[in-house]
């Protein structure tokens, strides 16, 4: 059995070391607003906090989390940037078919957490590797640097 | 798909009376048909349903709520099959379409609303049950969510559904007041009769309204009366979609329930021959290996255990006839069957006289490739097949083919099968079809307990249904001045109608494929459009977001620059004198090209391009500027204008035509399925890339004001963007790519 902090909580489950932290949330401990989308980190949609770092969770084995403090999508709106953040979502309507959102958000989350002024290219880096399919982008980059301002 | 193709359809894939006669309180649905037209029939009102809050409200506060059968009960007033009011005066909406995106839980219950007058922050949702005596869209002939028909379908019955209720509420209360019905409005969720001061709210009329004879004939307000449509509405599935709590149809947890991990043959037709699961079953939390005709699945307590076992196993396939296919059977096949007379869908004039009487003739191929969906929610379908029944959760936009599934491979009756809608996370046709659920009620036949069968990106890439190859031959012959004299055009591909909708496909003509291509804005006096139906072996073919005019557009407003160039005339101006004959397509023309301040300076390195398109009931032009460096192409700005008619809700027009846009640059600069040895040869985002936000333009999106009826506004910006794009590549390089995606072609030239 392995014990995770997520969310200010703690879960012990029975997760193989090798087990991305991805279906140990989604399967073992039930919360399912973090998605899959690739497995192998290239669209973002599995997007989660390690100690308020945004990290891919489909290639993280649970062994590698150790005692770091898991932020996911359900809980993100209690930091001060992922409260912003998802305000300025809803206020701008970012979202469209929406799976993609929960890995955006925190992504956006992260960035504004370690910085408040994000430029363009800050976005760009920052976002890259968050895919939407919809193409929500341009309602994103608006939605940013409104959450950056707190607007 | 345009308007009707399905309409000969209606009914020959569906069971008649399905869902028939279970638990609903009667009288709600016997008043539904006078609104919508279609004969009464039994509603069954389940599906899980979906609280809309209000904007305002915190986040974490939305959930899913209750399955609506549990709702769904005596003393609850539903006029129809949209609207259901409870005594306490709650306000529950049936959704006729399904949200995967476009917004139509949000402009749906906006035409609802505006008429039967309720606050939008107070009504709940819920998905709409497989009914199509109840759900049929005249559009599409079944109850089909797609080809950007929902708003010119729901435009006026859902208006209706919201008169008629709030005039049957009216009445119940002018009636217990004993005051003419005619000096009583409603507002707010009330019923109002201002020269007495007296109010009282719906809840408390719903058991008197109920009793009341329909009202026929219900006046509609005239559109200057409008409150909510044409306003911008924030989603009202956005707080749950930016929380984590939306749920889709991966996100079903059930007690009990297994997962399945999915190995399907590689290659297109090929059967299982054998397995060995020894080491497999050694794998803790591995459960059972099932083995079904052309597919091995895993079951584990967990996605992860499911994986790892399916990559232990040993499988063995019969590949079958199709395991040396390659591209160049493909195309070949395509080239040669173009040399063969196809079924005419447009003739106007005579064009072998008109080619014999013109100056110059410019001829040229188009080729389209294979596309994959590659919708952000890999394909997932969770089932729990009993013998005494079946339940299916997933997102779809077909729920009563998925129900048909169903009842297909399990034998059971339409009203043992039970379909539970959800929002769906990215459709573009993907999830018009029901491969999923035919292969996951065979897993679930084998497996005693609830199961959800995932598919890795892999497997959603390489066992889609694609959107088909298309070989475009098409001439032109020009007069003196470097108009089209004559237009002749041979479409070449696979028939998508033919299976999907096979009345649809008469005298070997497809609709769907020569769409756009049979119905241009330009005046061409003499045109020959023609469809050769060519089959890609056993690579399966499906619509895929913006349907035929995304094929047609790309080929028909390159060749119209083609032309241009030829005449030497400027792009834009060449467009103008063809459009004399369509006011609205030259007015978005004009707005556009005024928008992109075409005609200025381009920087060195730059070009500028443009599309015309009339498809979906809207009009569409758009500028694109790219810069071309290296080979390399970057999309600098993108300036589009459209002419949708009325608009129901700008926020959503706006979005939808930034993401179609966004969804266009992908398939043009990057997408292509190939196929080697019968497999796909791509597999996941690393090579069949996506758009990301480093290399998206700003979109400036301008809505010209119209008081026609709606078009559809989901696939415009998808459609039209491919030919822009290639046309400022010409605009730059003098290089014209008849070839899509532009890919690897400019640095190889």
């Amino acid at each position: 059995m392995t014990t995770f902090n997520i969310n200010g909580e703690t879960h012990t489950v029975d997760a193989p070391p090798d087990m991305p932290l991805l279906w140990v949330l989604r399967d073992l401990v039930g919360l399912t607003g973090t998605k899959f989308g690739c497995g192998i980190a290239q669209c973002g949609a599995c997007t989660v906090h390690l100690d308020g770092v945004a990290v891919r969770s489909c290639v993280l084995p649970a062994a590698a989390v150790g005692d770091k403090k898991i932020t996911t999508i359900e809980a993100v709106g209690n930091t001060p940037a992922g409260q912003k953040v998802q305000q300025a979502w809803r206020q701008l309507d970012v979202v469209q078919c929406g799976y993609c959102q929960s890995g955006q958000v925190m992504s956006a989350a992260s960035l504004i957490a370690s910085n408040p002024n994000p430029t363009d290219a800050d976005i760009d880096a920052a976002m890259a590797g968050n895919i939407c399919r919809c193409g929500t982008y341009n309602r994103i980059r608006v939605a940013i640097k409104h959450a950056a301002k707190g607007v | 798909m345009s308007q009707g193709l399905l309409d000969a359809q209606n009914g020959a894939t569906s069971s008649p009376e399905a869902n028939g006669k279970r638990g609903v309180s009667r009288r709600t649905f016997l008043k539904l048909s006078v609104t919508v037209g279609a004969a009464a029939g039994g509603g069954l009102l389940l599906g899980f349903s979906m609280p809309a809050v209000s904007q305002d409200q915190k986040a974490g506060k939305s959930v899913i709520g209750g399955d609506a059968n549990e709702a769904a009960q005596n003393g609850v007033f539903a006029p129809n099959a949209f609207i259901q009011i409870d005594t306490a005066g709650k306000v529950t909406l049936v959704i006729p379409k399904v949200e995967m995106g476009q917004g139509v839980y949000t402009s749906i219950p906006m035409l609802i609303a505006e008429e039967l007058e309720v606050p939008l922050d107070t009504v709940t949702l819920d998905h709409a049950p497989p009914d199509e005596k109840l759900f049929t869209d005249p559009l599409l002939g079944g109850q089909l969510t797609g080809g950007s028909t929902s708003i010119r379908y729901a435009w006026e019955p859902m208006r209706k559904a919201g008169a008629t209720a709030r005039m049957l509420l009216i009445g119940a209360a002018a009636q217990q007041w004993q005051v003419d019905a005619a000096s009583c409005h409603a507002k707010s969720g009330q019923v109002i009769h201002a020269a007495s001061n007296r109010s009282i709210g719906y809840g408390q009329l719903v058991d008197a309204a109920a009793k009341l004879p329909v009202p026929q004939n219900v006046p509609l307000k005239d559109p200057k009366d409008f409150k909510i449509i044409g306003t911008a509405v924030k989603r009202l599935d956005s707080p749950e979609k930016v929380d984590g709590t939306a749920t889709f149809g991966l996100d079903v947890r059930l007690p009990d329930m297994v997962y399945a991990a999915i190995a399907n043959c590689p290659v297109f037709g090929g059967k299982l021959a054998s397995v060995d699961d020894t080491n497999a079953k050694k794998i803790p939390g591995v459960r059972q290996v099932v083995k079904i005709d052309n597919a091995v699945a895993v079951i584990g307590d967990h996605t992860w255990a499911a994986k790892r076992g399916l990559q232990a196993l040993d499988i063995k396939w019969n590949e079958g006839a199709d395991a040396k296919l390659s591209m160049k059977q493909i195309v070949d096949d395509l080239a040669n069957a173009s040399q063969r007379n196809g079924a005419v869908a447009r003739k106007d004039g005579d064009v072998v006289h008109a080619f014999s009487n013109a100056k110059t003739r410019v001829d040229a191929v188009y080729q389209q490739p294979f596309l994959a969906h590659a919708t952000m929610e890999p394909i997932n379908c969770t089932v729990h097949v009993r013998p005494d029944g079946c339940e299916i959760w997933l997102g779809s936009q077909v729920p009563t083919r998925v129900r048909d599934a169903a009842m297909a491979v399990t034998g059971l009756p339409a009203d043992k099968i039970v379909v539970h809608n959800h929002l769906i996370g990215g459709g573009f046709g993907r999830r018009l079809e029901f491969d999923m659920v035919t292969q996951a009620v065979k897993i679930g036949k084998q497996v005693s307990t609830p199961v959800k069968v995932l598919w890795t990106r892999e497997e959603d890439i390489q066992h889609d249904m694609y959107r088909p190859y298309y070989y475009d031959k098409i001439s032109a012959g020009l007069d003196a001045n470097g108009k089209p004299l004559a237009w002749q055009h041979r479409i070449v591909g696979s028939s998508i109608m033919a299976r999907f909708a096979p009345p649809a496909f008469k005298d070997g003509l497809d609709p769907d494929a020569v769409e756009v291509a049979s119905d241009l804005p330009y005046d061409l006096p003499n045109q020959l459009v023609d469809y050769v139906r060519q089959e890609p072996h056993a690579i399966p073919t499906a619509f895929w977001r913006g349907v035929g005019p995304t094929r047609g557009t790309f080929v028909v407003e390159s060749f119209i620059d083609e032309l241009a160039a030829e005449a030497k005339v400027d792009p834009v101006k060449y467009r103008r004198d063809l459009l004399g004959k369509t006011p609205r397509a030259l007015n978005v023309l004009n707005t556009a090209a005024q928008a992109a301040n075409w005609g200025s300076a381009v920087p060195k390195g730059q070009g500028r391009g443009v599309s015309v398109m009339h498809a979906f009931g809207s009009y569409f032009a758009i500028v694109v500027d790219v810069a071309v460096d290296q080979g390399e192409v970057a999309v600098k700005r993108v300036v589009c204008a459209v002419d949708c008619g009325m608009v129901v809700n700008p926020n959503t027009v706006e979005a939808q035509v930034q993401g179609g846009i966004i969804f266009g640059i992908t398939a043009a600069l990057y997408s292509e399925i190939t196929i080697k040895d019968g497999r796909v040869e791509q597999n996941n985002f690393t090579d069949y890339r996506m758009l990301r936000i480093d290399e998206t333009p700003p979109i400036d999106v301008h809505i010209v004001k119209s008081s026609e009826a709606p078009g559809g506004i989901g696939e415009p910006g998808t459609a039209a963007l491919a030919p822009a794009l290639t046309n400022a590549i010409f605009a730059a390089t003098g290089k014209r790519l008849r070839q899509l995606p532009v890919g690897s072609q400019l640095k190889t030239a």
